[in-house]
């Protein structure tokens, strides 16, 4: 089960480091495995992202470390460390202290962050005045500059309003303000942009840049957006249906991936200037909790599985700089290319189906990844 | 039981390359009356105000060609889709349709028209009724507009309908909650094709979707279009997808159009400034570590826009006759037509 881990060493000074991480729901049906064995370590100033298809599990992950995972959901393995303390098992009190000053967090829902009853700038100011000891003038100097900072015009009339004047992207980045206005030694940003115009969304990715740069902070970043990876992240980390499948600098994960999910993820997402006709397409749907598949959780969508991805479970293994949870990458040089590796698993495929002479394959799926990617 | 246009499409078929725009929008305004109450107006002596969503657009779409909007939010790119479709009624200009002014005709006499033309959005199970199985949800224009006789042949079309969007006949009998984000996409283009449309417009449709579903449904998209020589005009925040869906890509800002081209075109060689500052905000795959201009500012209010070129204040390029000149479109070598004093001067 102690299979998916993204780096070999213990307690080695990582700010956060989580390990093994299991979450069950238990419902009336038995109970659902939401998070199946996860581990990821995050240094100081160092960003993560996580991405994966809705539903794999990345806001559970984040939740989990901001101990704001609400019941019947429960992490029932694995442990979280943070800064040397372990904070799975923390009284509620002290995970909230933690929570506010070192540790921020950015939801999905800017609603659910933000008191329709307050001011923003109530809200900004007494967060920051619970964690420093700024008078409430350097307090309120502080809050609108980072109204400024996360681009709200005329911040000096702005603070003063609620929420409710507030457009949806504006009341996120008051939100992201909120999160980053004490500095905290780690974010969780769970998708912070996806609702944004991209020239928002630019000022949002610059800000945090900015807070690991001058203050050494940590952030996992959750996000579908490929591009804001690329241009934002150190390491990345792909989820699919509550398991890491792959673990890489950011270069690796992103020209060359090593899961086959990654791969046609990948390459799924239209680029700019490239004229194709059709996208590289991953047919099917990731499974329901409730019905994961036995061994490789990939495996019914995966051009490339063999008996052995339907019967176990594959371990997570050094490839590249990086690591993956793949069969196909089971007794290969770490080194190898990926592109050669699956060109070979490719052509090997099809001498071995004009052989069988069975069925073809479909036009456009991930067979294609080899080539294209 | 396609048949009604791939008949329609023999017949323009071959004349493709000189065929005249199914769509053309000249001069297209649409202005909301977003005023205080009356009383306040006469007690607190507030003017009558007015939100110029949509303020003087010109565009063409060819027959089978997507043509896509851009723009921040609420620059009026819905707006300007529901005007195409006749959802909302301008305040001035005209739309035709295949030559045919849409602007002045009655409720009757569009009737015909509407079932040529359909709409897809961002959030399909918003449209949908709850409590209707998926078959009468995709049957309801073929009702609507009366296109077939017997409930065998409404069937029968559903059945066509679901497989021609990657689902089964089957699931005709379920509810849209039974579907995924992805399912319920395929339902909603399902039931757009139902009325045999000429014209789909799509409102931000992969907006909602997962990177590998919205894949799955663009290529969809794709793939009918060119079976049926579709067109679409199509919006989405998302840069890439506009630019991979269209052939040609209109920039709004404001309730203008500042500049249009082939997508190719509009991608190599923006002309507008803000065009640049857009696809210079967009992160990039390629890790080339390239500088990018932060881009400044917020769009202002479009009850009170800026006058001249109402991007003025945001632009790098401004100077005097910028504040005070609303600048005119021209055209530009790349089949492209821009709004900008600094390019019609030779600036940039
Ligand atoms: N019915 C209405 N009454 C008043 N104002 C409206 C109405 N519909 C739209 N608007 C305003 O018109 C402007 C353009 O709106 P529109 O919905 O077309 O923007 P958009 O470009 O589609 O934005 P987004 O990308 O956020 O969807 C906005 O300022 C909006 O608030
Ligand atoms: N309260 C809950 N009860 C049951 N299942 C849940 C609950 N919250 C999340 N899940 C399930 O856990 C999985 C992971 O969810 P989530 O972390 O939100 O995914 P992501 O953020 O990657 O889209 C999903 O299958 C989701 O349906
Ligand atoms: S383990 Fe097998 S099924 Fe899973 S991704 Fe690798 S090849 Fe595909
Ligand atoms: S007209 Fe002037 S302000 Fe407007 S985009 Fe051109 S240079 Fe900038
Ligand atoms: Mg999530
Ligand atoms: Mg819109």
């Amino acid at each position: 089960m102690n299979n998916n881990k993204t780096d070999g060493g213990t307690d080695s000074g990582a700010l956060l480091d989580v390990k093994d991480l299991r979450i069950e729901f238990p419902t009336r049906r038995g109970i659902l495995t939401a998070i199946d064995g996860v581990s990821l370590r995050l240094n100081s100033g160092e960003i993560l992202g996580v991405v994966g298809e809705s539903g794999a599990g990345k806001s559970l992950t984040g939740t989990a470390i901001t101990g704001l995972l609400e019941r019947p959901g429960r992490i029932a393995g694995g442990e979280i460390h943070f800064n040397g303390q372990r904070i799975d098992n923390l009284p509620a009190e002290a995970m909230r202290k933690l929570r506010g000053k070192q540790i921020g967090s950015i939801f999905q829902d800017p609603l659910t962050s933000l008191n329709p009853l307050y001011s923003v700038g109530r809200q900004l100011i007494e967060t920051i005045r619970t964690h420093t000891d700024l008078t409430p003038r350097q307090a309120r100097a502080r809050a609108i500059e980072m109204l400024t900072q996360v681009g709200i015009p005329a911040p000096e009339q702005r603070i003063d309003q609620y929420p409710h004047q507030f457009s949806g992207g504006m009341r996120q980045r008051v939100v992201i303000a909120l999160a980053l206005c004490v500095n905290p030694k780690l974010v969780i940003a769970d998708e912070p942009t996806t609702a944004l115009d991209v020239s928002v969304q630019a000022q949002i990715i610059e800000l945090l840049k900015q807070l690991c740069r001058e203050h050494g902070s940590a952030v996992m970043l959750v996000t579908h957006d490929m591009g804001v990876i690329a241009e934002t992240c150190d390491r990345v980390a792909v989820m699919y249906a509550g398991r890491l499948v792959e673990v890489g600098p950011v270069q690796e994960v992103v020209k060359q991936a090593r899961h086959p999910y990654t791969r046609g993820l990948m390459g799924s997402i239209p680029k700019l200037g490239d004229e194709v006709e059709h996208l590289v397409q991953i047919d099917g749907a990731m499974p329901r909790l409730s019905h994961i598949p036995k061994g490789c959780a990939f495996n019914p969508r995966c051009p490339y599985a063999t008996a052995r991805c339907r019967e176990e479970k594959p371990e997570f293994a050094q490839a590249g700089q990086g690591e993956v949870a793949c069969w196909l990458w089971d007794g290969v040089n770490p080194a190898t290319d990926p592109d050669t590796l699956f060109a070979e698993v490719s052509q090997a495929q099809r001498a071995k189906k004009q052989m069988n002479a069975v069925r073809p394959a479909p036009k456009t799926s991930v067979q294609n990844c080899g080539q294209e990617v | 039981m396609m048949n009604a246009i791939v008949a329609q499409d023999s017949m323009v078929a071959g004349a493709e390359e000189t065929a005249a725009p199914i769509l053309r929008v000249r001069g297209l305004k649409r202005h909301f009356d977003v005023s205080p109450p009356w009383l306040n107006r006469v007690l607190e002596r507030r003017p009558r105000q007015f939100l110029r969503a949509v303020d003087g657009i010109d565009f063409e779409i060819r027959k089978g060609e997507t043509f896509g909007l851009v723009g921040e939010s609420g620059c009026g790119k819905s707006t300007a889709a529901r005007l195409a479709v006749g959802l909302y009624a301008p305040s001035s200009g005209s739309i035709e349709f295949e030559g045919v002014d849409i602007g002045p005709l009655s409720r009757k006499q569009m009737a015909p028209l509407r079932s040529r033309m359909q709409m897809i959005f961002q959030d399909p199970y918003a449209s949908f009724n709850p409590r209707w199985r998926v078959s009468k949800i995709i049957a309801e224009p073929i009702r609507v507009f009366g296109l077939l006789k017997t409930a065998a042949e409404v069937d029968a079309r559903v059945a066509e309908l679901l497989t021609q969007v990657g689902l089964m006949p089957a699931d005709g009998d379920k509810y849209p909650h039974e579907f995924s984000g992805g399912q319920r996409q395929r339902i909603s283009i399902a039931r757009a094709l139902a009325s045999n449309p000429d014209f789909i417009v799509c409102d931000e449709p992969t907006s909602a979707l997962d990177v590998s579903v919205q894949a799955q449904i663009l290529n969809l998209m794709r793939d009918l279009q060119r079976q049926y020589r579709l067109t679409f005009l199509f919006i989405s925040h998302d840069l890439a997808v506009v630019f991979h869906i269209s052939d040609r890509v209109g920039v709004m800002y404001l309730g203008a159009m500042v500049e249009q081209a082939p997508a190719a075109e509009l991608l190599r060689n923006p002309r507008h400034p803000y065009t640049r500052m857009l696809l210079d905000a967009i992160p990039d795959l390629d890790m080339s570590g390239r500088a990018r201009t932060p881009v400044s500012g917020e769009v202002p209010s479009p009850i009170s826009p800026p006058s001249g070129c109402t991007f003025h204040p945001r632009c790098p390029h401004a100077n005097a006759r910028c504040s005070v000149q609303r600048p005119a479109t021209i055209v530009t070598d790349g089949g492209g037509q821009v709004a900008c004093h600094a390019v019609e001067e030779g600036r940039i």
